[in-house]
């Protein structure tokens, strides 16, 4: 490991990469284009689906290149990745659908 | 007995059961994943009740732009540009972060030291810009008051007419409409006008029927609810005769955001805000922490000393980690 080559290029780019993802979501969350924000697809509108595919693409850059995921080995990384992944999908959906549920129920009760 | 214990090689580097390295990866650095495991789950548990209140609430949660729109120094509506802000100087302290991991699989002692400074400038300047951002929704921008029912009522004047030709309103403050006396000579009470052990919380400036008032004499304030019109995705807003009927149940005037009233809107939206990202500068101000040990580490040798650099990818992991929950949590309090 002593004489390890340099990856900073390589570094820089993702950085570049980050930031261009985050200044697009932030243009869109300011903007909010009618035609994205007040259509709706598969149970939310096109933009927050927009958003969370943004994130996600944040979240693998994050854990690939600054974690170093990627140099790890195959099956290290399957338990880290995985294991959250599959636990966190799972408790999300569960928990949404509850949400909506309550809402459901509780809305009509409510006078505006 | 010689069977089931581990046999210590002294050559290699203990790692629970000698100088085995399952996954190829170090006990610390396998053990910091494994945190991170777990550490995410909690913040995705947070994110996930957070949504489950959102949908409970769909119809009526407080609209993001319409509550984080400041930004230091300026005055006037930004939503979006200060977290975007903070968002950005995270990744930034990121970047630094992998900067000082490179540069320690290299034994470069001296970019180890600059880079890790930066990421520590980096991570206090995210934590202060945090420590503002709370201090703004506590202190609340425009005020509005609580009915007996439990809803937030807003005011609002009309600023302009959109291509289609409907009315676009404004949220306007408290001071900005309310005129005359309080009427009933109320003062703040405090420990040195009183009874000395009796205290009372902040009251507000103006009083209840002045604010009733001051909306029936200006014809040019109208009522915002916190129901939101789904077709346009915007918080209604109320004929006078309607806005007059609701503002005659009022109980109390909010100004700002605690955890018992939230002048945006519903209360559990600053619940979970304080909660969530409270939660999360608490990883960023011990994520600082852990750095400075590791900068003074580097400083005095230790890591030269014992020839790699690892501690510093740990720590690192760490505090990428913070970023990735930073990530989420702007996309699903700020975006979304």
């Amino acid at each position: 490991m002593a004489h390890a080559q340099s990856h900073t290029k390589r570094i820089w780019n993702v950085f570049w990469i980050l930031s261009a993802i985050t200044i697009v979501e932030v243009i869109l969350g300011i903007y909010k284009p009618d035609v994205l924000h007040l259509t709706s697809f598969l149970g939310t509108s096109p933009l927050n689906w927009l958003f969370i595919i943004l994130t996600l693409a944040k979240a693998y850059g994050i854990t690939w290149s600054f974690m170093h995921m990627e140099g790890e080995k195959t099956w290290f990384r399957r338990a880290v990745v995985w294991t959250a992944v599959f636990l966190i999908i799972y408790l999300v959906t569960l928990l949404l659908i509850e949400g909506d549920y309550l809402y459901s129920t509780l809305a009509p009760l409510v006078r505006w | 007995m010689e069977s089931n214990i581990a046999v210590t090689n002294e050559k290699k580097p203990t790692w629970g059961g000698g100088g085995v390295k399952p996954f190829g990866a170090s006990y610390g650095k396998m053990m910091m994943w494994f945190f991170i495991v777990s550490d995410a789950l909690t913040f995705s548990a947070f994110l996930a009740a957070y949504g489950l209140t959102r949908f409970k609430f769909i119809d009526s949660w407080p609209i993001a732009d319409e509550v984080f729109t400041h930004v230091p120094f300026v005055h006037g509506e930004f939503p979006m540009i200060y977290v975007a802000f903070m968002t950005f100087v995270l990744i930034a302290s990121s970047v630094t972060m992998v900067l000082a991991v490179d540069a320690g699989h290299q034994m470069n002692k001296n970019k180890v030291t600059v880079y890790m400074l930066l990421t520590i400038i980096g991570g206090i300047i995210f934590v202060g810009s945090q420590a503002w951002e709370w201090n703004t929704f506590i202190n609340g921008s425009y005020g509005a008051v609580k009915t007996t029912d439990g809803k937030i009522l807003q005011f609002t004047k009309q600023s302009g007419v959109d291509k289609d030709g409907n009315a676009i309103f404004k949220q306007i403050a408290l001071a900005d409409f309310v005129v005359g006396d309080r009427g009933n000579a109320r003062v703040q009470h405090t420990k040195g006008n009183g009874l000395w052990f009796e205290d009372e919380g902040t009251i507000s400036q103006y009083s209840i029927a002045q604010i009733i008032s001051s909306y029936e004499g200006n014809p040019d304030i109208q009522i915002r609810t916190e129901l939101i019109d789904l077709d346009k995705k915007q918080k209604t807003i109320l004929s006078r005769e309607k806005g007059a009927e609701e503002l005659a149940k009022t109980r109390l005037i909010v100004e700002g955001a605690n955890l018992e009233v939230n002048e945006y809107g519903n209360t559990i939206f600053a619940d979970f805000f304080f909660f969530i990202t409270g939660f999360h500068g608490f990883h960023v101000f011990s994520g600082i922490i852990f750095n400075i040990i590791v900068f003074f580490n580097v400083i005095v040798g230790t890591y030269e000393k014992r020839g790699h650099y690892e501690m510093v990818e740990k720590v690192g992991l760490y505090w990428h980690f913070v970023d990735l929950v930073w990530v989420f949590v702007f996309t699903f309090f700020y975006l979304v």
